[in-house]
């Protein structure tokens, strides 16, 4: 196939799981005719017809509510939100039914569904449009929580989790959606659950996941040939579960730890990469594990959001304070 | 059909809600329903009773701490065993914490049925097994779980419809409303019944809608509406049977409210005497559902002293057994805690043998 965007390998990966399973059903806002304001199922209600791929009425509740009634008939919906920060509607759905039916029922009931969404920012979209609203699930049991970093991985790990009993919240970085890399498709990558390690190093772990897989590999190039450091990078991909035993391997490895992610630090979900190190690493660390993130406000406007975002220079200057030997 | 091709005046209501029987039990005319059969109306009288039986029993066992909490159906029972009864063999229902009542009628075993509020689980029965969806807290949430689930249906090309109920605080709720729109978009093959008890826990129906009545609601997304005297059980039977063979026969979903009223409080641990007068419960008292059908019954010689009395003796059946069941404490594992929330524990095994380490010393301690 040769270079192959992000979102055209989640595209394909939508094609090929429909033609597989008869089961799967493609829905969302504007996802029929249009194929989605990122285009990510361009060409599957064409393809697949208005049964299997349809535009529903505007409501993010609704999607996901009546996502859940299909699954509980045994389809495997996989239903699109248009935007992160326009999921919220469909929170209580989401975590009070999909992530909770299986409990609440003794495990009678699956919900083999997936929430796609695409989040994060650095496209200069207008206010609500850029939102790493990762956190909110990850804290919620039931979900399982998975983003892609490379159009690869986008192919292989949507459809893992359309086969997936469980419902997955698929979390897309927008930014990275025309990305290419060179790939065949289908592409089969490691495992949904596991973590991967990007670029071996021994002197530093920098741990990423989504879009922010590509800037912390970015920093790590800049930290050898500036400050001649072997970085490490490792894409947690799945953020529930967290495979911790990849993510262990590596910090004991090389002694310290910087988590990067575009949402706020505080509450973040680098606080429980931090704490999953801290316990089961403690005495492999050299220096307090790092946390490089947004800032602790609203997202900002697009004229705004390149201070906001973690990039090369800040992931430096936190590698930097990681109390090396030459500095002591 | 779509909203366009109907007469928009056929998507509303009538002018007063849908009466078969009028409150003394004798047989009224409404244009458009026929009473049902005989064998239906024995059937309604005796779900009624039974499930004003279990829903006295369930109470009782609130004040011996045997319930963590339940919110009675006294009052209701016609909303919820007629509109139950109407079920074809292939449909499924969506019942609120509201509805026990309807879960016995519908054939989930009692204690199954209970087993939520007795606080042993989230839900105690199959909802495979039933056709019925895990009783419903989060309001009008499970009214999209309904579309769903009847769209699926519909997609598979069988003709099962699904009855959700909601009540009128409910409506109020997005869901609900995405719910109504979702489906009649669809044209799914639901039955929206709304159980318009008036009263949202201590907020009365005025507070909730400014809409002439709530079946009123229907016309604005395109599917009829339909108004019914929510203590005639063979009203709701005959107006929920239709709704649901239309909804089958891929005509569309329908929304249908029954006019009845709460009894209790909206739950053992509430006190309505503080936000309501204690006449407007008296005048309900004499618009009694039960009283009114086996009125008719016994004026068309369907019911007797003997036919009652067999009907009261299983009642009390019923009632045995629920409290010798529910007698006992509910026996559970704590392992199971981590029994089911992913189809691989995956960190939860961590978790799981902590509390197995701490589970034979806290015996121990007793
Ligand atoms: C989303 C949501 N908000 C609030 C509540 C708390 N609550 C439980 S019952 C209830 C009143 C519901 O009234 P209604 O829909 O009329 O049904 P009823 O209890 O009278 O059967 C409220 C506010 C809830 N369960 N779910």
């Amino acid at each position: 196939m040769g270079q192959v965007t992000m979102a055209q390998a989640l595209n394909t990966a939508l094609r090929d799981s429909l033609r597989a399973d008869p089961n799967v059903l493609v829905f969302g806002e504007d996802v029929g005719a249009l194929g989605g304001v990122f285009r990510i199922t361009e060409g599957l209600a064409a393809e697949f017809g208005e049964q299997r791929c349809f535009d529903s009425p505007l409501a993010e509740a609704g999607i996901v509510g009546t996502a859940v009634g299909m699954a509980m008939y045994g389809f495997r919906p996989v239903v699109e939100m248009q935007f992160d920060a326009f999921a919220y509607p469909a929170f209580e759905q989401i975590t009070s039914h999909a992530a909770k039916l299986r409990n609440r029922t003794r495990g009678a009931v699956e919900l083999p569904m997936v929430i796609r969404i695409p989040y994060g920012g650095g496209i200069g979209g207008v206010e609500h449009h850029s939102d790493s609203s990762e956190a909110y699930y990850t804290h919620t049991p039931g979900l399982t929580v998975v983003s892609p970093a490379t159009p690869a991985d986008a192919y292989s790990m949507l459809q893992e989790a359309i086969t997936a009993a469980d419902p997955v919240v698929f979390l897309e970085p927008k930014r990275r959606y025309w990305t290419k890399a060179e790939v065949e498709l289908p592409a089969a990558t490691e495992p949904m659950h596991r973590a991967v390690i990007r670029r071996a190093g021994t002197d530093v772990t920098l741990l990423a996941y989504g879009p922010m897989v590509a800037t912390a590999m970015e920093a790590a190039e800049a930290a050898r040939t500036e400050e001649g450091r072997d970085v490490e990078v490792v894409d947690l991909r799945s953020l529930s579960p967290l495979d911790e035993d990849t993510v262990c391997a590596s910090v004991r490895k090389t002694g310290r730890a910087v988590i990067v992610h575009e949402a706020p630090v505080f509450g973040g979900y680098g606080a429980e990469v931090a704490a999953t190190i801290n316990r089961r690493c403690f005495h492999y660390l050299e220096a307090p594990v790092a946390r490089v993130g947004g800032f602790d406000i609203p997202y900002p406007s697009p004229k705004l959001e390149e201070h906001h975002l973690p990039h090369t220079g800040r992931i430096l200057d936190a590698i930097a304070e990681l109390q090396w030997e030459e500095d002591r | 059909m779509t909203a366009t091709e109907l007469n928009p005046q056929q998507l509303l209501p009538g002018e007063a809600p849908v009466r078969l029987v009028d409150e003394s039990g004798t047989p009224v005319q409404a244009e458009g329903f026929e009473l049902p059969a005989s064998g239906v109306l024995r059937e309604l009288h005796r779900s009624m009773v039974l499930g004003r039986r279990f829903d006295r029993q369930a109470t009782a066992l609130t004040k011996q701490g045997r319930l963590a909490v339940y919110p009675s159906s006294a009052g209701q029972e016609a909303c919820q065993v007629g509109a139950v009864q109407a079920l074809g063999a292939g449909d499924w229902l969506f019942p609120t914490y509201r509805d026990s009542v309807a879960l016995v009628t519908h054939g989930v075993p009692p204690v199954e049925v209970l087993e939520l509020l007795r606080g042993g689980w989230h839900c105690g029965y199959d909802p495979y097994r039933y056709r019925a969806g895990p009783q419903c807290t989060p309001l009008a949430t499970n009214a999209l779980h309904a579309v769903g689930l009847a769209h699926a249906a519909r997609l598979r090309g069988e003709d099962a419809a699904a009855l959700v109920f909601v009540g009128d605080g409910a409506t109020s709720e997005g869901d609900a409303h995405e719910a109504f729109n979702f489906a009649a978009v669809w044209g799914a093959p639901v039955v929206f019944f709304v159980q318009n008890n008036q009263w949202a826990i201590s907020v009365p129906l005025d507070k909730q809608s400014k809409a002439p009545t709530l079946a009123h609601k229907a016309i604005g997304y395109g599917m009829p509406g339909h108004h019914v005297d929510g203590n005639d059980a063979a009203a709701v039977y005959a107006v929920t049977a239709r709704a649901l063979s239309e909804a089958r026969a891929g005509n569309g979903p329908s929304l249908v409210e029954g006019l009845t009223y709460r009894m209790d409080a909206h739950t053992n641990a509430d006190d309505a005497t503080r936000y309501r007068l204690g006449d407007e419960v008296d005048l309900w008292r004499e618009r009694d559902p039960l009283d009114r059908l086996a009125a008719l019954l016994r004026e068309s010689g369907l019911l007797d002293d003997a036919s009652a009395h067999a009907v009261d003796e299983e009642a009390e059946g019923l009632a045995a057994d629920v409290r010798a069941q529910l007698g006992t404490d509910v026996h559970l594992n704590p392992d199971e805690l981590f029994a089911h929330v992913h189809a691989e524990p995956t960190r939860l095994r961590e978790q799981a043998d902590l509390l197995a380490e701490e589970l034979p010393a806290e015996q121990e301690e007793i």
